[in-house]
Order: C-alpha cells, then sequence, then structure tokens
C-alpha cells in the first residue's frame, strides 16, 4: 500500500480536487465581478457557449434531411472533423515517409551516409519555419496544411525508426540466421518487430507534433477546423468561443493520445518494460 | 573391419586472428585440431579469453577462421545455418513472439505444413514440459525456463549439430543441474552431436564424453580428457572428484595465465 492509496473514490475525489477548486474560484471571482469578461468569461459561460458550439444551428426540420444529419450539424462538429482529417492525411503521408526512409537508413549503412547529413541540417527548422515556403509552394487551402503537418509527423517517426532499427539487438539477427531466416523474413520477422518500440514512440511523438502544427496552419492556411474557428473568435471578441475551441482541442488531442497509448501496448505487450503496468 | 567414421565436426589448423579496439593484433585460435564424432558430446572447456566461444562461433558460421579447415556435417563452414544450432547463454528468444511461435520459427523458414508444425511444436512443448508456457511471452518465463524453450527451438531443426555456449551460465546450481540432466535426456533420445562450451569444471565432467581442456590466448588445445564414469554420473565419487582436481589443476594453469595478462595490460 503506498501512502497515496486508498479506493478508488478516493484516487477521483483526489483528481478532481483541484481542477474543481480552480474553476469555482474562477466563477466565483468573475461573478463578483473582479474580471472583464471580454478578457475571461465565467467557466458557465464558457460551458454555454461551448454546447451551443456543439448544438446544430439551425432547429431540425424534416424536409431538409433525416435527423442525425441534423444532430451532427453543429459548428464544433463539423470543425473537429476537418481537423481530424488533415491531422489523420497528413500524418499518414508524413508517417509513411518517415517510416519508409527510417526503416532504408536503419537497415542499410550506405543510404545512411547518404541521407543522414540532409536529415541533420533538415531536422532542426520547426516545421512552423515552413509556413511562408508553404503558401509560396501550396497557396491556400488545404495542401500547405497537409504539407506542414505531415512535415512534422515526418522527423519524429524517422527518427525514431532509425533508432529503432540500428539498435536491434544482435543476438536476435544472429539467433534468426542460425535458425534459417534471412533477407525478407529477417526483416520482417525480426528486425521490424525489434525495432517496434521505438518506432511506436516516434508515431506518438509525430502524432502530436502534427496536432500542434494542425492548429498553426488552420490559423493562416484554411477557413475552417478549430484552430481556424478559434482564430475567427477573436476577430469576433469572443473569449468564451476562444476557450470552448481550445476545450475542444484539448479534449480531442487527449482522446487521440490515450487511443494510441493503449493501441501500442496492445502491439507492445510482450515487452519487458510493460511488466509492470 | 569397420572403418572409423567420418566426424561431424572437423577443424584442422583452425587460426582466429582479429584487431582489437586499441589496434593491437589478437590471436584468439592457433592451429585447431579437433574432430568430433556423430553423437559424441564434447565440451570445450577453459578460463574466459581463452577463445572457446569464438571457436563455437566459428564452427556456427558467425565469425569465419583466418586460416586452417573447418567442415560441419562434411561441409566447409561458410555461413550460419539451421544443421549447426545454436543455444545462447542469453536465450536469444524473440520476446515479440510467443513460445509457441519462438519454437515454430525455424520450421515456418524451413516451409514445414502448417499440420506438421503444429505437431512439433506439440511435441517439443510436451518434450521440454512448457506445454502451460505455450501462448506466454518469453518475459513471462524464468531464466530455466527460458533455456528450455531456447533448446525446444533449435530441437525442431532437427540439426545434426547442438552447439551450445554456456547455456546454463546465467542460472541457478539447481536450475541448472536439472537442465543438465535435460540435455542429456534429449542427447541419447536424438543421438545428436553436442559441442558444448563451458568454464565450468564440474558441468563439463557431468555432461562430457570428451572435454578438450584450452589455453589461454593464443586459444590452442591444451590437452584432451576423456570421461568413461557410467551416466548417469554421481558428482559425489571419488573417481568424479579425482578427475575433478586434475582438471581443475589444467584449468588453473590458464587462469593464472589469464590473470597475469591482465595485471601486465593494466
Amino acid at each position: 500500500m503506498s501512502a497515496a492509496g486508498g479506493g478508488t473514490g478516493k484516487r477521483i475525489v483526489q483528481a478532481l480536487l483541484v481542477p474543481v477548486a480552480v474553476l469555482a474560484l474562477w466563477e466565483g471571482l468573475s461573478r463578483a465581478g473582479f474580471i472583464n469578461p471580454l478578457i475571461l468569461p465565467s467557466p458557465t459561460k464558457v460551458a454555454l457557449r461551448w454546447w451551443s458550439y456543439l448544438s446544430p444551428q439551425k432547429p431540425f426540420d424534416a424536409a431538409e434531411g433525416p435527423y442525425l444529419t441534423w444532430l451532427v450539424s453543429g459548428e464544433l462538429l463539423h470543425d473537429a472533423a476537418a481537423s481530424l482529417f488533415r491531422v489523420f492525411a497528413g500524418f499518414l503521408i508524413g508517417g509513411s515517409l518517415g517510416l519508409g526512409l527510417g526503416l532504408l537508413m536503419g537497415v542499410s549503412s550506405t543510404v545512411y551516409r547518404l541521407m543522414n547529413p540532409l536529415v541533420q541540417i533538415l531536422r532542426p527548422i520547426p516545421p512552423i519555419a515552413y509556413i511562408p515556403l508553404a503558401i509560396l509552394w501550396f497557396g491556400l487551402g488545404n495542401p500547405p496544411a497537409f504539407f506542414l503537418i505531415s512535415l512534422g509527423a515526418f522527423f519524429p517517426i524517422l527518427l525514431n525508426t532509425i533508432a529503432g532499427v540500428r539498435n536491434v539487438d544482435a543476438i536476435y539477427v544472429r539467433a534468426a540466421r542460425n535458425l534459417g531466416a534471412g533477407g525478407l523474413v529477417m526483416f520482417r520477422r525480426v528486425i521490424l518487430p525489434a525495432a517496434a518500440p521505438h518506432i511506436l514512440t516516434g508515431v506518438r511523438v509525430g502524432y502530436g507534433v502534427a496536432f500542434i502544427v494542425v492548429i498553426v496552419a488552420e490559423m493562416i492556411a484554411v477557413n475552417s477546423g478549430l484552430g481556424y474557428r478559434i482564430l475567427e473568435a477573436r476577430e469576433f471578441f469572443w473569449p468564451d468561443k476562444i476557450i470552448a475551441g481550445m476545450i475542444t482541442i484539448g479534449v480531442i488531442g487527449l482522446g487521440i493520445d490515450t487511443a494510441l497509448n493503449k493501441f501500442s501496448n496492445h502491439l507492445l505487450r510482450w515487452h519487458r518494460s510493460l511488466e509492470s503496468s | 573391419m569397420s572403418a572409423p567414421a567420418s566426424p561431424q565436426i572437423l577443424a584442422e589448423g583452425v587460426d582466429k586472428t582479429f584487431r582489437s579496439p586499441d589496434g593491437q593484433e589478437v590471436v584468439a585460435l592457433r592451429g585447431i585440431q579437433l574432430a568430433v564424432t556423430p553423437g559424441e558430446f564434447v565440451c570445450l572447456l577453459g578460463p574466459s579469453g581463452c577463445g572457446k566461444s569464438t571457436l563455437l562461433n566459428a564452427i556456427a558460421g558467425f565469425s569465419l577462421p583466418t586460416a586452417g579447415t573447418l567442415l560441419a556435417n562434411g561441409r566447409p563452414v561458410t555461413e550460419p545455418g539451421p544443421d549447426r544450432a545454436m543455444v545462447f547463454q542469453e536465450y536469444a528468444l524473440f520476446p515479440w513472439m510467443t513460445i509457441a511461435k519462438n519454437i515454430a520459427f525455424g520450421l515456418e523458414i524451413k516451409g514445414e505444413s502448417r499440420e506438421t508444425i503444429d505437431r512439433k511444436v506439440a511435441e517439443l512443448l510436451k518434450l521440454l514440459s512448457l506445454a502451460e508456457f505455450a501462448n506466454r511471452f518469453p518475459k513471462d518465463l524464468s531464466g530455466g525456463m527460458r533455456q528450455r524453450v531456447a533448446i525446444a527451438r533449435v530441437l525442431a531443426l532437427d540439426a545434426p549439430i547442438l552447439l551450445m555456449d554456456e547455456p546454463f551460465g546465467a542460472l541457478d546450481a539447481l536450475t541448472r543441474r536439472n537442465l543438465q540432466d535435460e540435455v542429456l535426456r534429449i542427447w541419447t533420445e536424438f543421438k545428436t552431436t553436442i559441442l558444448f562450451v563451458t568454464h565450468g569444471i564440474e558441468e563439463s565432467i557431468y555432461l562430457a564424453d570428451r572435454i578438450v581442456v584450452m589455453t589461454y590466448r593464443p586459444g590452442t588445445v591444451k590437452t584432451v580428457v576423456p570421461v568413461t564414469l557410467p551416466r548417469p554420473r554421481d558428482t559425489a565419487s571419488p573417481e568424479f572428484n579425482a578427475l575433478k582436481r586434475h582438471l581443475t589443476g589444467l584449468v588453473m594453469e590458464e587462469q593464472r595465465r589469464h590473470e597475469e595478462d591482465e595485471i601486465r595490460r593494466h
């Protein structure tokens, strides 16, 4: 029994204590008039705004389509879908390129020596710094966003894949050769799974960067998505909507990260470091 | 009139030199002469640095000799292969495969049919008392159990030669004895040729038909000691202990040379 132990109920109470206190303080100060609502609206105002952001904009009309379509016609859901689509598309492009090149660079020291200098030069440039070029090359709309997001996902996945493949314990390769493995079998059944812990770390980091970049890209190059919406809300002086959008971004980010974590723990259920978790 | 059986493993004038990280040339093996007959259990015994693992790795095809002839199963050794199955001290199980998958891996590479693989894996799981671990991952098993899996994995290959590189070095004494008996049982049943590297004097007497004592750098064959005691061998018997005393003397000579060399280099 650890000192911080106790029942599930006690732990939930502990987890909620500080957030609830902050919200209560914030609400109290807002109602007492200590905070200018144009700078920081009260939590209840934010919550109401979030609800109306989520809800359909027009009353239900059977002539315009089925109920379900109406139910998901809210602005928030459209924005979230647009952002998620960009993250997935960009992540898919950048991730597959990073994985492919990473595997090549990991397996072949010739490819590694040829490509590594370029990778090292480009790696420290934050994806955000590519925004001007992205607009110059791809104009506005989804293409520059895809470019920036894939760039964000590319490097973490590339570098972790290289490290994963190059650090495969030689004993596995020897054992596999002894059992008669070579070529594709060696790659698919030994190198790839042995590098999987590193690769999956790259996937999680890459997704995290992609999610940051999508918000920034939406503030600049497109006119939909969560990033666009919170910038638009600023122009209308709607701080409640800004915060509602930010909370949505946080919840989606947490949701995807949790799902990725679950997925990666499942794939790595054989892995030693997960023994106690 | 029976001609002597051609050796399963034959080393003639095998040298192995390599360059150490500080640029010096190290002669790991020099002029190794060794013939292992089919079905024989031979132990390579010596202190660390005597080249016993180097010789085993050369036979396995991981690191070829720089001079001399090395034949296994009548063919020159050029690369690793499943005809010389190796059991490593570090087990070297694939942690991402279940126990059953680890054992099946070599058979899958061979292209055996699903039924054959399933049948053989089930047999080996039973033979090594691993049946209840079939669907577990190596991380769930103790060292002794992992080494049983490694043995099952190489037995699946039906290799005529089993190479064992200090396989029980990391195990506690009781587990080790248990696995030694297991290996002897398997050896009797499968009639495999076994070349077993160890620095355990008692282990080598307990297991081997012949013990090849090696010298410290350069690694040469110091002497070959046959063990004719009937099996199962009684480690407490006077004959066993006489042999142990004799071998300890031989090995300790080399151990002293090893230590003097270490002191000189520091």
